[in-house]
């Protein structure tokens, strides 16, 4: 954590103190020491969790129907054609659904008598869809909704996306308001003072600041999208969940399983680590640091 | 420390040993059938010991569906299983007026308990579970795919599996169907899975699929009772393990030494090939693709 230093009024070349030398070294010191602990307990952990799990009764039974390397090979071409498909719904519907989400928020927070309908209707959809079970709205999209035999009815797969879409449009709507009402009210009346209009004040003032409030949430709310997105597969489409359903039944082996969830976590880590990365960041601006 | 560590293990592995304990993980020895057979077998009218002597009582469920029986009327030998329940009776020198049939249903047929019937003929798939109340003749029927769709796809009325390759085709997750539409058709398109047959239907009702792949018995049943307007277009060859369907008898019956060997020598000449071509594959509409 740099602390701030006050900029030298002075042109000289900045060096720091003997004092701040020594705080810096005995920092240093102190980081070594505690990672070397961490190592170190983590090992002992590891180990222990290690020794129980292997010296269980039932261990060898449970790595041969769970953990075998050569059914994982076989097994890993059709897992990851399918997680393709995971990967370009996730980033359809994600973007879709940050839109849709913000949209719905900006709807709910109008102000003034004249908008009651559309924040009624935009609040009903959030009660309706946060409250509804994804598989529902699955069904009746994937496979009631084509029994319309409409012109141009799209694909499964759209269909699909779009109840995820729906469904987690909801979620995010909400993340989005509670972002845009957490700003100030001086924020607006500042903003309404300096001759912004309400559209101005939403597009340079709030919607930043909210936006960048609520990045977290945001984001986990994307990573719990990343699991839900192979649900679609009940309609038909093989995801990497259903390419390991398929390659189990054949084999009778629960590796292709154990597979899928790896990949699934590997899938996840970037963006878990991107939502820590703007937690911290935003954090740090918060502490004025 | 050390001492509650261990007690936790030692709870563990109890639990464990119990899981293991229940779920019986150690595979069950088939403990072979004691054969009901008479010392000097005479598989001749005569020597039967039948319900009625000189007569052969053969059940079926009440109302008797197509393509087994033609117009739930089992004494008519028509329809495949009727055929063959006439063939087995002539095997063993009953005339066809020495057969009378009886309606039983199908969950009383397979419960344990006396028997009302000689044997019973009804789509009953072979299983260890079974064969613990009820004896089982040989197999005289081995289930295939078959393919169905709409009248209006694409597919209808096609002849061979080289017609279907550009079809969108559709099974029931973890299934011999799954297995026929990847190993045998092997179409361009990825064929869909469904979590349930009644999924899969719906999305072949829908016209999201040209065709839906279960097996024959389901096929007839929806064609037949479920989606009217959808059809059979033919069936597979034989893919993966397929169900068996066996005549049931009562629990060690006297004539199931006999009724097996006769579905042993049908099936060894031909004749229970020939009747499922015949009342399967013509008459009934399941066209054989290749």
């Amino acid at each position: 954590m740099p602390s701030r230093e006050d900029s030298p009024t002075s042109r000289r070349q900045h060096t720091p103190s003997a004092a701040q030398r020594r705080r810096a070294a005995y920092r240093r010191r102190q980081t070594t020491r505690s990672v070397l602990v961490a190592a170190a307990s983590t090992a002992v952990l590891g180990t222990l969790l290690v020794v129980a799990v292997t010296g269980a009764p039932g261990w060898d039974r449970v790595r041969l129907s769970f953990l075998d390397p050569a059914i994982a090979r076989d097994a890993l071409p059709e897992v990851l054609t399918g997680l393709w498909l995971n990967v370009r719904l996730l980033v359809c519907c994600a973007v879709g659904a940050l839109l849709l989400g913000l949209l719905i928020a900006l709807l709910r927070t109008l102000r003034g008598p004249v908008f009651f309908p559309v924040r009624a209707l935009a609040a009903g959809y959030t009660y309706t869809f946060r409250g509804l079970p994804l598989i529902i709205v699955l069904y009746v999209l994937t496979l009631g909704v084509p029994g319309l035999r409409l012109q141009g009815m799209p694909p499964v797969l759209v269909l699909g996306g779009l109840a995820l879409v729906l469904t987690y449009g909801g979620y995010l709507a909400e993340v989005f308001r509670a972002g845009i009402e957490s700003i100030h009210p001086s924020q607006l009346a500042a903003a309404r003072s300096l001759g912004l209009t309400y559209r101005q004040t939403m597009r340079h003032v709030v919607l930043p600041q909210a936006v960048r409030r609520v990045a977290p949430p945001l984001l986990n709310d994307v990573v719990a999208m990343q699991k839900d997105v192979g649900l679609v597969s009940l309609a038909g489409p093989i995801d990497a969940v259903r390419a390991a359903q398929i390659a189990t039944a054949e084999t009778f082996n629960y590796t292709p399983y154990i597979l899928a969830g790896v990949l699934f976590v590997l899938l996840a880590i970037p963006l878990i680590a991107v939502t820590d990365w703007v937690t911290l960041r935003s954090a740090r601006r918060q502490s004025g640091g | 420390m050390v001492s509650s560590s261990s007690r936790t293990r030692t709870a563990a592995t109890a639990v464990a040993a119990l899981l293991v304990a229940v779920a019986g993980c150690a595979p069950q020895d088939n403990l072979p059938t004691p054969d009901a057979a008479p010392t000097t077998p005479s598989c001749t009218k005569e020597g039967l010991k039948t319900r009625t002597a000189g007569k052969l009582t053969v059940a079926t469920d009440e109302p008797a569906y197509e393509p087994w029986f033609r117009g739930n009327k089992p004494d008519s030998g028509e329809g495949f299983e009727s055929a063959v329940a006439y063939a087995v009776a002539e095997k063993l020198g009953y005339a066809r007026g020495d057969v009378t049939w009886t309606r039983v249903k199908f969950d009383t047929a397979i419960a344990p308990g006396p028997k009302n019937f000689d044997f019973d003929i009804n789509q009953f798939s072979i299983t260890e579970e079974r064969k613990q109340a009820v004896d089982f003749s040989p197999p005289y029927y081995l289930v295939r795919q078959t393919v169905i769709a709409l009248k209006s796809s694409k597919i209808a009325g096609k002849k061979s599996m080289a017609d279907l390759k550009d079809a969108k085709l559709g099974a029931q997750v973890g299934t011999t169907s799954y297995q026929a539409i990847t190993d045998l058709i092997k179409p361009k398109a990825k064929p869909q899975v469904y979590n349930s047959n009644d999924d899969a239907k719906k999305a072949l009702q829908n016209g999201q699929l040209d065709g839906l792949v279960v097996d024959l018995p389901t096929a007839f049943y929806i064609t037949g009772s479920e989606l009217t307007d959808a059809t059979v277009v033919g069936q597979l060859p034989q893919v993966g393990a397929p169900e068996a369907f066996g005549l049931l008898l009562d629990k060690d019956s006297p004539i199931t030494f006999c009724v097996s060997r006769t579905i042993g020598e049908l099936s060894e000449a031909g004749t229970l090939k020939q009747l499922e071509q015949k009342w399967l594959a013509q008459v009934a509409g399941a066209t054989e693709l290749r």
